[in-house]
Formats: C-alpha cells, sequence, structure tokens
C-alpha cells in the first residue's frame, strides 16, 4: 500500500514532454535545408526518449550545422570552430550524468577540427555525434569543404575542386576505439530517426554521418539519389536496422551487415554510389574513457585531502619535530 | 570574461621552501547548483552592483540556454542589432570596474615617498627589493612597489607616484635606449607598464628594461637607480 503511493506519487512528478518542449525558437536555416530533418529527428528522440531538457547538452562547433543547439529547448554550447569535440569532452568529463550531443558540420569536423575528430573516436566518450554533411561551407557562402565532390567550381576553387574528397566514414573506421558508425541521408527521415535513436542508446562514441541538402548552393547534388532509390543501399541486420515494409517497397537495394564486421563495413564506406544507409559498425564492448579514467565517481572532501596530504608529504620538511627529538644513539 | 595571467620563465620556474598549507574545506569546489532557476531569471540577468551574471549550470530546471561566443541579448540569443552589441560591451566593461572597485593599492617598499620609485611586476621583485634594501643602507630615498594587477589598475597608485620625485619602471621586455643616436622623444619605445602608467596618469615614469632572456639582477637595478638618480633625465621631462 505504502509503497504502492509511493509509486503514484513519483508517476504524478514524472515530467513528460511534448516536441514543444525542445523547440528553442524558430530555425533560421534555408528552407530545404537538411539541417531542418536533423533537427526534427532529434526532437523526436528527446521526446519519445522523455530526456529532461535541463540534463541534455547540445555541442556545437561553427558553421550552419553549429546553430543547432539554439534551436534546442535544452543546454547549449555554441563553441569555437572545430572545437565541439574538446568541448563536449569536457562537459561529459564534469557531469557524466548529462546527456551529451554534438553537432558538427563537414567543414567543422573534418578540416579545421579534424585532428580533435579523430582522438574523440579513439576516446570513445559516451556522446552522440551528428555529422551534417552537406559537402560545402554554407555559413560562409560557398567555399569547397574536404567532403566537396571533385570539380565542384566554389568562390575557393572557382576552376573547380582539385582533389577527391574525404570520405568521413572510411576515416572513422580507421581509428582505434571506433564502436558506432552509421550514415543516414537527409530525405529518409524514418531511417535518420531510427539511426540516431540507435546511436543515442551505444553507450560510446556514436558517430552518424549525414549527408544532407544544401538547396542554396549544392541544389542539384542529390538529385539522381532522390529520383532513383536503387542509389541507395540499405543496410539490415537483426544487431543494426530493419527497415519497415513500406520502406522496403520503396528501397529494395537492400544489403545484410553485420555491424560487428569491420572489414565489410569498411567495404561498404568506400561506396559513394550507391550511398550506404544504416549502421556501418556498432561494437558495444570498447570501454568508454569515463569508464577506464573512473571519471564521475564522487570526490569526497576526504578523498581530496588525502590526495594533497599525499603530495605535500613527498616534500615536506619537519625541522621542529626534529629538533624537538632527543638525539638517540644507535 | 577573459583573464590573462602573464608569467615569464623565471617566475614559472623558480622554486622556493613556502610553509605547508594547511587543508581547508573552503579549498573545495562548491557543490554544482541543481535547484530550479527563479522564475523570470535570464542567462545574462547581471548585478549592477557586482557586475556579475548568475551562471545557470546544465541541470537546473528552467535554465535552459546556449551559450555562444556570437553577439547574443540577455537571453542568450544570437543578436546582430546595433544597440545589443553595445550593451555587451558597456557590460563587460562595467564589470571589469566593479572588479577594479575591489582591488586594493599595492604596498610601498621603503618609505611611502622620497627622490625615487621604482615600479615593476612579475619576477622583478626579488631582484628590485634587494637593490631598494641596498640604496637606503646608502641613505638614498628609493622605494618600490609592485603590480600585482596591471589591467585594470588598482585605485591610489596615482597618489603613490606623486609622492616621489621621479619614477621609473624595471621590466623584463624591450624599450628604447636614449643614448641610441637614432632614438629620441619623439620616437622612443617605452616598456610596456611604463607606457600604461604614464597614459593612465600623465605621470612622467621613465623605463629601464633588460630582454636578455635572463633575470634581472639586483647589481643592475642598483646601477640604473644611481645612474638615473644622478642626472635627473633633463630630456624626459619636456
Amino acid at each position: 500500500m505504502g509503497s504502492a503511493l509511493n509509486q503514484c506519487i513519483i508517476r504524478i512528478h514524472e515530467e513528460h514532454h511534448a516536441l514543444e518542449d525542445y523547440q528553442g525558437g524558430v530555425p533560421r536555416w534555408c528552407s530545404g535545408c537538411g539541417d531542418n530533418a536533423i533537427l526534427a529527428a532529434v526532437q523526436r528522440l528527446c521526446r519519445d526518449e522523455d530526456l529532461a531538457p535541463e540534463r541534455t547538452v547540445f555541442v556545437s562547433g561553427i558553421g550552419c550545422s553549429s546553430r543547432f543547439p539554439h534551436y534546442m529547448k535544452t543546454y547549449g554550447f555554441h563553441g569555437i570552430h572545430g572545437r565541439a569535440f574538446p568541448l563536449a569532452e569536457g562537459v561529459k568529463m564534469a557531469r557524466p550524468d548529462l546527456n551529451v550531443f554534438v553537432n558538427t558540420g563537414d567543414g567543422d569536423c573534418c578540416s579545421i577540427g579534424a585532428a580533435h575528430w579523430i582522438h574523440a573516436i579513439r576516446y570513445n566518450m559516451n556522446l552522440t555525434v551528428i555529422l551534417h554533411d552537406n559537402h560545402v561551407y554554407g555559413l560562409t557562402k560557398k567555399q569547397a569543404s574536404p567532403t566537396s565532390p571533385m570539380g565542384l567550381k566554389s568562390n575557393t576553387t572557382p576552376r573547380g575542386a582539385v582533389l577527391e574528397p574525404l570520405n568521413p566514414l572510411l576515416v572513422s573506421l580507421g581509428v582505434a576505439n571506433a564502436s558506432f558508425i552509421a550514415q543516414g541521408v537527409d530525405w529518409m527521415p524514418e531511417q535518420l530517426y531510427d539511426i540516431i535513436h540507435k546511436a543515442f542508446k551505444h553507450r560510446g562514441f556514436s558517430f552518424v554521418r549525414v549527408i544532407q541538402r544544401c538547396p542554396e548552393f549544392l541544389p542539384r547534388m542529390f538529385e539522381p539519389w532522390l529520383h532513383d532509390p536503387g542509389k541507395t543501399l540499405l543496410l539490415t541486420h537483426a544487431n543494426g536496422l530493419r527497415p519497415s515494409a513500406e520502406v522496403s517497397r520503396t528501397y529494395r537495394n537492400q544489403r545484410e551487415h553485420d555491424p560487428l564486421d569491420i572489414d565489410t563495413a569498411r567495404e561498404i564506406a568506400a561506396c559513394e554510389d550507391p550511398i550506404p544507409v544504416g549502421i556501418l559498425y556498432h561494437n558495444p564492448a570498447v570501454p568508454c574513457y569515463e569508464d577506464r579514467r573512473h571519471a564521475g565517481a564522487p570526490r569526497s572532501p576526504e578523498l581530496t585531502r588525502a590526495g594533497l596530504d599525499a603530495e605535500l608529504d613527498k616534500y615536506t620538511i619537519w625541522p621542529e619535530e626534529r629538533d624537538s627529538q632527543p638525539a638517540q644513539a644507535v | 570574461m577573459v583573464v590573462v595571467v602573464l608569467s615569464d620563465a623565471s617566475l614559472s620556474t623558480a622554486q622556493q621552501p613556502f610553509p605547508r598549507p594547511q587543508f581547508s574545506e573552503d579549498w573545495l569546489a562548491p557543490p554544482i547548483d541543481q535547484t530550479p532557476v527563479p522564475e523570470g531569471a535570464r542567462p545574462y540577468d547581471w548585478d549592477p552592483v557586482t557586475g556579475i551574471a548568475r551562471r545557470f549550470i546544465p541541470g537546473q530546471p528552467g535554465g535552459m540556454h546556449t551559450i555562444t561566443g556570437l553577439a547574443h541579448d540577455r537571453m542568450s540569443k544570437v543578436a546582430y542589432d546595433p544597440s545589443i552589441n553595445e550593451e555587451g560591451l558597456r557590460a563587460r566593461s562595467l564589470k571589469l570596474a566593479a572588479l577594479q572597485k575591489t582591488l586594493k593599492a599595492p604596498p610601498v617598499y621603503g618609505a611611502p615617498e622620497g627622490e625615487l620609485l621604482l615600479v615593476g611586476w612579475g619576477s622583478t621583485q626579488g631582484a628590485i627589493e634587494e637593490a631598494v634594501d641596498r640604496l637606503r643602507a646608502q641613505g638614498l630615498a628609493v622605494s618600490s612597489m609592485h603590480l600585482r594587477f596591471i589591467q585594470p589598475l588598482p585605485s591610489g597608485i596615482r597618489e603613490i607616484l606623486q609622492r616621489f620625485k621621479q619614477v621609473m619602471t624595471i621590466e623584463g621586455n624591450w624599450s628604447d635606449r636614449l643614448n641610441d643616436e637614432l632614438i629620441d622623444e619623439d620616437n622612443r619605445r617605452y616598456s610596456a607598464l611604463a607606457m600604461m602608467l604614464r597614459s593612465r596618469y600623465l605621470v612622467d615614469v621613465d623605463c629601464w628594461s633588460e630582454a636578455r632572456g635572463q633575470p634581472i639582477k639586483p647589481g643592475s637595478v642598483v646601477d640604473v637607480a644611481l645612474a638615473k638618480m644622478k642626472s635627473p633625465s633633463k630630456k624626459n621631462r619636456g
């Protein structure tokens, strides 16, 4: 009776959140921008998982993508260019109790922040990361990014980009301690939601690359993929995702892929046409950095005092004590 | 607000004995505030007396906002309008002013007034004070003042400077020497602290500096002070 009553009271105090509870303002992204699709999927995730807005933090760097935290009604850190990862790592180390997300773009993550990105994968902290990859610098009005296709004419490459693009999936799959690598596309909202949901549920560094359209600067880039579902390769597995019957009716190009098979994951990641969509790699057994470091263990005043005393003991001399001791014949 | 702590190699690598600190619970970080934010409070509301805004910490219900490096309004929303730009600059400047109000004037080493005041900051304190001891032992009215806060400067420095006939900074950085052929009062680069004191207090501050990458020695300071007192820089006095 008593415990049932308590349960009731707990129920009453449990908050349930609606989508609007996570909407932090009208996005200023262009209409048709893939960022909007990611925002919709993430807000849905927050509602479905009933994440407490005050215990959820979105960290970003700089770029169109990095406006993301401003549009969430949670805590946010709109950081500096390329530095979303170290900021998020700091938040997580100090506050393992918070849900920490990272939003970064192809310029932010793969160019200026590339070193942080690689080490963030290796650290494998429990963060949910979304790479908003629109293949171009949008906020600064069309410059070639590391993922821009070869030949792209932009303000920095007027005669066309001269290099092959960097493949963020292959880079991620090449780093030690990689534990969750997936890819979604902004024009498949159900799959995108499922992938981000799976990423959130993974304890570790969940890296989701989202291929997204930039209607302003690369308006036609993904048209062939939009018109031909055969140019999308859906990855399915019992330990990955199973597309709904509806999705399967349209997207028939499917491949059974065990997310634990990293060699095949790399092979699939190397393929740009068809675009693979789904979980490429998922290994829940890779330990998290915060677990290895025992971060989050309560640091009591006694522990701090003992540590400090031990350190001071190494260097302290006690002349008074020595002088007060009578000399002993040995 | 960005805080810069200036140091140099001889200060940061120096070793000296110090009394063993007695542990105090005051040193411990306070527990993280997780209480709900008061109704209607905004992330950048600030106290006009202290200049400080109460920081909302993740976990505090009702305090959700996004920190940004861009210009923002009091709700922490990115804002580009002219009035907000100016309001932000004013608030940050007043925050510094509020901090300045809490600073005490630095103590004067030696007598509170006299012929020559040597002013320094950072690792030169020991050398300057040893030089002052030696000069005072010779019966010379030399004192020194060591600055801990350089920007903002505490109040009361103007009055200290005015109690001495001559003021000179001793610094480990570059300043032009008047005995160089190319240097005169129109192009002489003063060392950084001398320039700051001159511009803020309109006091004729001379400077001596070394940029040899080695600690300044008390003997050098004694020689410089003796030379300064022997020939008060007429060239410098306008």
